[in-house]
């Protein structure tokens, strides 16, 4: 009896080690393939004229690949649509977690976490039917699709992300450290200000953090919203291309492994490496900020 | 131990990965098209009849692109591959080194027409004035006759088949001006214009409904004979691409159906225009 279960368990742990570790391989085989399908485009471009170059125009003779304006679309919507989402999910973290009675909790978590379920494709079309021709009219601008519409679309969809994983880790500060604050004096506020969000911090910006990840890598939304102009916007209401919508949009049509196709994969990598180093900065917010009690 | 478990995995891997491609081969009586999302409308309807016709055979129908279809030709994934321009010569160089003989079938004509929203009053523009809202050398609507506002130019993505074609009877290798707002299908390019009164673009023969108001071009009316004929200055025609040495029974049925007088008609009824 003994004898066997401790085969199974070692059975059952290769199991799993077998399946994590092939998981891990496939990754990097997929980031060495992307790698691999990305570099022929230096024999074409500089890299500094791909990266700063403010032309796309992959059709044309001669072909011209400068991606600058498409980095500046990406970053452009990220920010601006954190601006909108971060405030207005950490208010709504807090509310749900410090404020709202036990009632009022137990039927809004729930709905804001079946909100992070609508499919983007959804929440693009409502942008481009219902949002874009109400922006061209509240503002008299000249098309709805653009920057500012995908800003918001995007915030509507990271903001239950963001807000259901603060509220997490604002509810798992213990109670003592609030009894502490409140048997001092403090009232409720300042125990939120001063006591409960530095004790949770390091949960807030994995929230921050993952929600933004979202954003940057959404490729829907922007597809249809952002109305796809390769400018580097002037305005909030200036239309942009990501760097994730020119992948979807242009991908089908690439001739398999021209110049065309090595551009694509080119800004894959691109948007690896940004996606990558906002995961490094996560980490290291996370652990600087770690509660030490 | 552990190198050896390492090696393991990492044939399991490759297994794997080797394996999953391999599914996606056609199987009997399943014919696979890829391609041009121009033509996807007619492949559709005419794959839902031929099945009522032959129901043992069942037919997958995606919409990805003239040069994905092709693509997907090229390496075997599809039986045919629709497109809405001409094969390219370094598809065909591509092909020919994988040993694949490519046939090109003419299945219909198609026409690409300017549109602009129903409350707009231009009714006609001529090819050197489209070029002109294109490039970016006209930007406001007065110029062109029309109410004293900005030009919203909507184009399609630069690679698609059908800006191709704008490219080449329209743009004459010119360059969009960078400011187009660029869709990546003929339906969302009908959504946005239907909903912005300063928008103009164009889209395939086949996409028009009442949203959106067509507009002539050089005074020649976007109509079924004109297309045929090739009067309408932005006509083109649509293909089904082969491989001759691969072909199944099934597909050399279905193509055949196509250009039997049944399925011309089919393809009028979808709003492109037949062979005959």
């Amino acid at each position: 009896m003994k004898i066997k279960s401790i085969i199974l368990d070692t059975i059952l742990g290769k199991f799993f080690l077998v399946i994590g570790t092939s998981c891990i391989v496939l990754l990097f085989l997929i980031a060495l393939f992307l790698f691999k399908e990305g570099i022929p485009i230096s024999k074409q471009v500089r890299i500094i004229d791909y990266i700063f170059g403010t032309s796309w125009y992959p059709t044309s003779e001669p072909p011209k690949f400068g991606i600058f304006p498409l980095v500046v679309a990406s970053l452009s919507v990220t920010f601006v649509s954190s601006l909108i989402a971060v405030p207005l999910s950490l208010a709504i973290a807090i509310y749900l977690s410090e404020l709202a009675s036990s009632k009022v909790k137990e039927i809004l978590k729930p709905i804001i976490e079946i909100i992070a379920s609508i499919p983007s494709v959804i929440i693009g079309f409502f942008g481009m039917v219902v949002m874009a021709p109400y922006l061209q009219r509240m503002f008299n601008i000249d098309t709805g699709l653009n920057l500012f519409n995908a800003s918001i679309m995007l915030a509507f969809m990271s903001i239950p992300t963001i807000a259901s994983i603060a509220e997490d880790a604002i509810s798992s500060v213990p109670q003592s450290l609030k009894e502490a604050s409140y048997a001092l004096g403090a009232n409720r506020w300042q125990t939120i200000y001063h006591i409960t969000i530095p004790a949770s911090l390091s949960g807030i910006y994995t929230a921050v953090i993952l929600g933004i990840s979202r954003v940057i890598g959404e490729t829907m939304v922007v597809l249809m919203v952002a109305g796809g102009a390769a400018v580097i916007p002037d305005s909030i209401f200036s239309p942009i291309r990501p760097l994730t919508s020119n992948i979807a949009a242009e991908m089908g049509e690439a001739p398999f492994q021209s110049m065309h196709y090595h551009a694509l994969f080119a800004t894959g990598i691109v948007l690896f490496i940004i996606t990558f180093l906002f995961n490094i900065l996560a980490n290291y917010l996370s652990d600087k900020y770690k509660f030490k009690g | 131990m552990n190198r050896k478990l390492l090696r393991f995995m990492i044939a399991v891997t490759f297994l794997l990965t080797g394996i999953i491609p391999g599914c996606t081969r056609e199987k009997g009586n399943k014919i696979i098209i890829k391609g041009s999302t121009t033509v996807l409308p007619i492949t559709q309807k005419l794959a839902e009849e031929f099945r009522k016709l032959n129901n043992s055979i069942s037919i997958s129908v995606s919409g990805d692109g003239s040069g994905n279809g092709i693509k997907a030709l090229i390496d075997g994934s599809c039986d045919i591959a629709n497109s809405s321009r001409e094969i390219k010569k370094e598809e065909i160089k591509k092909a020919e080194a994988k040993g694949i003989k490519i046939k090109e079938i003419l299945i219909a004509y198609d026409m690409i027409v300017p549109i602009v929203h129903p409350s707009n009053q231009i009714t006609n523009l001529s090819a050197d004035q489209l070029k002109a809202i294109y490039d970016g050398s006209i930007s406001n609507w007065k110029d062109l006759g029309g109410r004293d506002e900005r030009l919203v130019v909507i184009s399609r993505d630069t690679s698609s088949g059908t800006y191709e074609v704008w490219e080449e009877k329209i743009m004459k290798k010119t360059e969009v001006r960078k400011d187009a707002l660029l869709q990546a299908s003929n339906g969302t390019i009908v959504i946005s214009v239907a909903d912005n009164p300063r928008a103009i673009s164009y889209v395939g023969f086949g996409y028009i409904n009442n949203s959106i108001k067509t507009v002539k071009v050089d005074n020649v009316d976007a109509t079924i004979d004109n297309g045929k004929s090739g009067k309408f200055p932005v006509s083109r025609k649509l293909y089904m691409y082969v491989n001759e040495n691969r072909l199944s029974d099934n597909a050399k049925a279905f193509i055949e159906f196509i250009l039997s007088n049944n399925g011309q008609r089919l393809v009028k009824d979808t709003g492109f225009i037949p062979l005959r």
